[in-house]
């Protein structure tokens, strides 16, 4: 008889879905406030400087909305296949293949480019991104592969994809050689919407991601669909729900979007095709999909979450000299709270020893 | 009404278990009210009530899974409190549910290991499954994986799981719906040994006619409270059911039939077959299901029929595209939203999970199947507003005690959420419906409502295929039967030419030689 005891629900808690997420952010930000204190810091200053002082100025909420963008962006693709209990671990993959294929088509038209060349480019980065996604779709339709770990190796190929053709094909001529594409001409550059930032037209589809995403689940055929296959695949194949024309779907869609997300980090913030284009976006728009409840909304908010993760930690390392890594630190300490304050969705906590039954 | 407490005699040993006065409450409703109830070493003791009436409630008291509010609980005559269901099964309580705990990606003995507080070594358990599955009757293979096995299988899991535990008072839960007459009535010869060796046996059961067999006393529940106690072998099936809704039961009436229609339904030459090697292969498999009739399979779990329902649903594509013949097209490759394009309606065997989903509201149950044929998708925008009020009319049609559309599957009783689903399914105006265990677990009145509706269907010209393993029901159901064993069907015959006997006999295995009129089928055994 314990003294702290989870009791069943009778039925999942809806105020719980949206407290626990919010109870893991206090967590993350209570153990951050430990671990600083550990390490000899003032513990409410490095918050601060983490948290707070990167968003006091103009140009840092432009940057996290920059960092936003890719996460909603990714998350929202893959939070539909989450839905569906299809797991695309590889955003990061497909958003690499979005850069190498709308980047490439920059190159590709250098110098002769027209208004026609930003369209061309978004398409070509969301195929190069669905093209990727498709792999794994088809390994688990043909094969009965695991998405999870085939999505998640092909992440590797595309990055030594990237590294060889920003080393060969993709190198400037007139670069001395380093591993960067040339800067990408105007025609090729996304423009940007917020003067004095970095915003750029990529943060208007994220926008209409979220608004898409949300129709989607919300309202169409196909999003009850997903439902249904997500809760009870049984259920799915009664009802005549085709599911593996929802796989394909889910897994196109999303690669589709990370490869978007990737072709406006390339068109945009970074404007030109580096080895170094993600700091893992893909694999942050993971926690994003789950920190967001799978619901676009959600989604939204907590990309922003996580974008000030990344820039309170490259803030924290000038501002405090504290290692790169910390940034990883915090998005895993939220993840983990996230995952494990969820208990409290179907548990509710009891104090005190059993009540014997009287 | 004088209380059991009363009337038992006070020289005899004290009762094995004695309720006082127990009252639980949840949250909105009052599930027991101060319930009184004795039950006496060695007897068979029926619990009869509506679902709802708070049966289960009490038997959870009882089993420690629940704990009552108020009252008092005696074992063999001291007053005792059940901590847990390991407390329950320490002094003796035994308890086989209505829905099964087993874990499907175990082995039969892995499962009942977890079930017994010691279990000792797999193989010696495995020797005692064996054992006491043979002796009570119940054949059981301890090395096949649950997911494997039908329900009426799972079910035998589940009452060797607490005969092996030698309990002095044994819950039954609906033990036998999903068993042959004959295999029920050699469970019932178990159950009478058990309790001529001392053993309480409280059973819960719908099936009065089966109570009038078997128990001695009956305690019936309306709403949470006592309203009677019975012998239940001096009373009808008809007078314990009227004793349980409180009110008069009206029995489907079955119009004779008219002349048969033309075949909705055509099975030629359907055999499968299976990758997973415990499947029941379907062999040959060949009938017809004309406008206008009902046709009933009967056949204990296990021996074919979720292969025949995948195979009629669609949930499992066939090589052969004339095996499956519905109004006329040739359909044994197309899945099941084109087969509902035809005119085919389903209710599946597992209601929660398959029939419907347990999370989602009633409104989006009603979609699940109702897009096919009802203007609920526009443009490829499900039109919630019609939804809804689809699933409004079918709470309304077919009288679906639920908290309005917004109800979640889940919370629906067993008989509720059948009403629903069948309701869903006929209001889609079917030319042909196919029903696998209509009214399993659900009580008298549902059940009455349930045949109603799937008689007034077929008499409105619609095809009905009835695959249930009750027998009571397919004769009060279907114009033809046909037996299902081991994935053979054998000939239809009308209904009125033949007997419960008959059938029950066929559902144990004696095809082979077709029995003629007379009989010969007995001699054959």
């Amino acid at each position: 008889m314990s003294f702290i005891r989870l009791e069943p629900r009778g039925q999942a808690s809806k105020t719980m879905v949206y407290v626990t997420p919010l109870l893991a952010v206090a967590l993350t930000l209570l153990s951050g406030f430990i671990l600083f204190l550990a390490m000899g810091f003032d513990p409410l200053k490095a918050l601060y400087s983490f948290f707070v002082a990167p968003v006091t100025s103009v140009r840092g909420v432009g940057e996290l909305v920059v960092k936003a963008t890719p996460l909603v962006l990714c998350a929202v693709g893959l939070a539909i296949g989450f839905r569906a209990n299809v797991w695309n671990i590889g955003a990061e993959g497909q958003l690499t293949l979005g850069a190498i294929t709308g980047g490439g088509l920059a190159l590709a038209f250098y110098g002769e480019g027209g208004w026609w060349l930003l369209p061309l480019m978004v398409i070509g980065g969301a195929i190069g991104g669905a093209v990727w996604a498709a792999v794994p779709a088809f390994l688990r339709l043909r094969f009965n592969a695991s998405e999870i770990l085939t999505s998640l190796m092909l992440n590797y190929v595309a990055l030594l994809l990237l590294n060889y053709l920003v080393h060969g094909p993709f190198r400037d001529p007139d670069g001395f050689a380093f591993p960067e594409s040339r800067l990408f001409e105007a025609d090729a550059t996304l423009p940007v919407l917020w003067a004095g930032t970095r915003v750029h037209l990529g943060a208007l589809f994220a926008l209409l991601a979220v608004a898409g995403g949300w129709l989607l689940i919300a309202r169409t055929f196909i999003g009850f669909q997903i439902k249904v296959i997500g809760l009870t695949p049984a259920a799915a194949g009664y009802a005549g729900f085709d599911q593996k024309r929802i796989v394909w779907l889910t897994l196109l869609l999303s690669g589709a979007l990370a490869g978007i997300a990737g072709m406006g980090e390339v068109a945009g913030p970074i404007g030109q095709v580096t080895a170094g284009i993600s700091p893992g976006y893909g694999y942050t728009a993971i926690i994003v999909a789950f920190l967001g409840r799978l619901h676009p909304v959600g989604i939204l908010l907590a990309a922003l979450l996580m974008a000030l993760s990344f820039i309170g930690g490259e803030a924290a390392q000038i501002a405090m000299g504290l290692p790169k890594a910390i940034t990883g630190v915090f998005q895993g300490m939220l993840l983990f709270f996230l995952l494990a304050s969820d208990v409290l969705i179907r548990y509710r906590v009891r104090f005190g020893a059993r009540r014997a039954a009287a | 009404m004088p209380s059991h407490a009363e009337t038992y005699p006070p020289d005899a040993p004290p009762p094995r278990l004695e309720l006082r006065g127990i009252t639980k409450r949840f949250p909105g409703c009052l599930a027991n009210d101060h319930v009184d109830l004795v039950l006496r070493p060695g007897e068979i003791h029926a619990l009869l009530g509506e679902n709802g009436a708070g049966k289960s409630t009490l038997v959870k008291m009882i089993y420690g899974v629940l704990h009552p509010d108020s009252g008092t609980l005696l074992w063999q005559g001291a007053e005792t409190v059940v901590p847990d269901p390991a407390g329950a099964r320490r002094l003796g309580i035994g308890m086989v549910f209505q829905h099964f705990s087993l874990f499907d990606t175990l082995t039969v003995t892995e499962n009942i290991a977890l079930g017994l507080d010691n279990a000792g070594p797999m193989d010696q358990l495995a020797g005692r499954i064996r054992e006491v599955s043979e002796r009570y009757g119940l054949a059981l293979d301890p090395g096949r994986h649950v997911f494997h096995l039908s329900v009426g299988e799972r079910q035998r899991v589940e009452i060797v799981r607490c005969l092996l535990q030698d309990p002095k008072l044994l819950i039954m839960d609906e033990p036998t719906s999903v068993l042959t007459p004959q295999e029920a009535s050699k469970l019932f010869e178990t159950l009478r040994v058990l309790a001529a060796e001392g053993c309480t046996i409280l059973y819960i059961s719908h099936k009065l006619e089966e109570i009038r067999a078997l128990c001695s006393r009956a305690t019936v529940l309306r709403a949470g409270k006592v309203v009677g106690a019975a012998d239940p072998r001096q009373e009808t099936a008809r007078s314990l059911a009227e004793m349980m809704m409180g009110a008069e039961l009206s029995t489907p009436e079955r119009p004779p039939q008219g002349a048969a229609g033309a075949a909705r339904l055509t099975v030629r030459h359907l055999s499968t077959t299976s990758d997973n090697p415990f499947a029941t292969n379907l062999k040959d498999v060949n009938f017809e299901v004309r406008a206008g009739e009902i046709l009933g399979i009967a056949g204990v779990a296990g021996n074919g029929q979720a292969e025949l329902m995948a195979a009629l649903s669609g949930e499992a594509l066939l090589a052969d595209a004339d095996a499956v013949v519905i109004e006329g097209t040739s359909a044994g490759h197309l899945g099941p939203r084109a087969r509902r394009g035809l005119g085919l309606a389903f209710v599946p065997e597992e209601r929660l999970g398959r029939g419907a989903v347990p999370e989602l509201s009633l409104s989006e149950n009603a979609l699940l199947s109702g897009y096919a044929r009802e203007p609920l998708v526009r443009g490829g925008m499900v039109h919630f507003a019609r939804a809804r009020a689809y699933a409004e009319t079918i709470i309304r049609g077919f009288n679906v005690v639920a908290h309005g559309h917004r109800a979640e599957a889940r919370s629906l009783s067993g008989g509720n959420l059948q009403k629903f689903i069948i309701g869903r399914e006929i209001l889609q105006k079917p030319k042909l419906l196919v029903v696998g265990q209509p009214t399993w677990g659900v009580d008298a009145g549902a059940a009455a409502a349930i045949h109603k509706a799937l008689i007034d269907l077929a008499r409105s010209g619609a095809a009905v295929l009835v695959i249930s393993q009750d027998l009571d029901e397919l004769f009060v159901l279907s114009d033809r039967i046909s037996v299902l064993f081991h994935g053979r069907l054998s000939d239809s015959r009308p209904t009125h030419e033949t007997s419960v006997e008959r059938i029950g006999l066929l559902m144990g295995g004696l095809f082979g030689t077709p029995p003629d009129e007379d009989g010969e089928i007995t001699r054959a055994v």
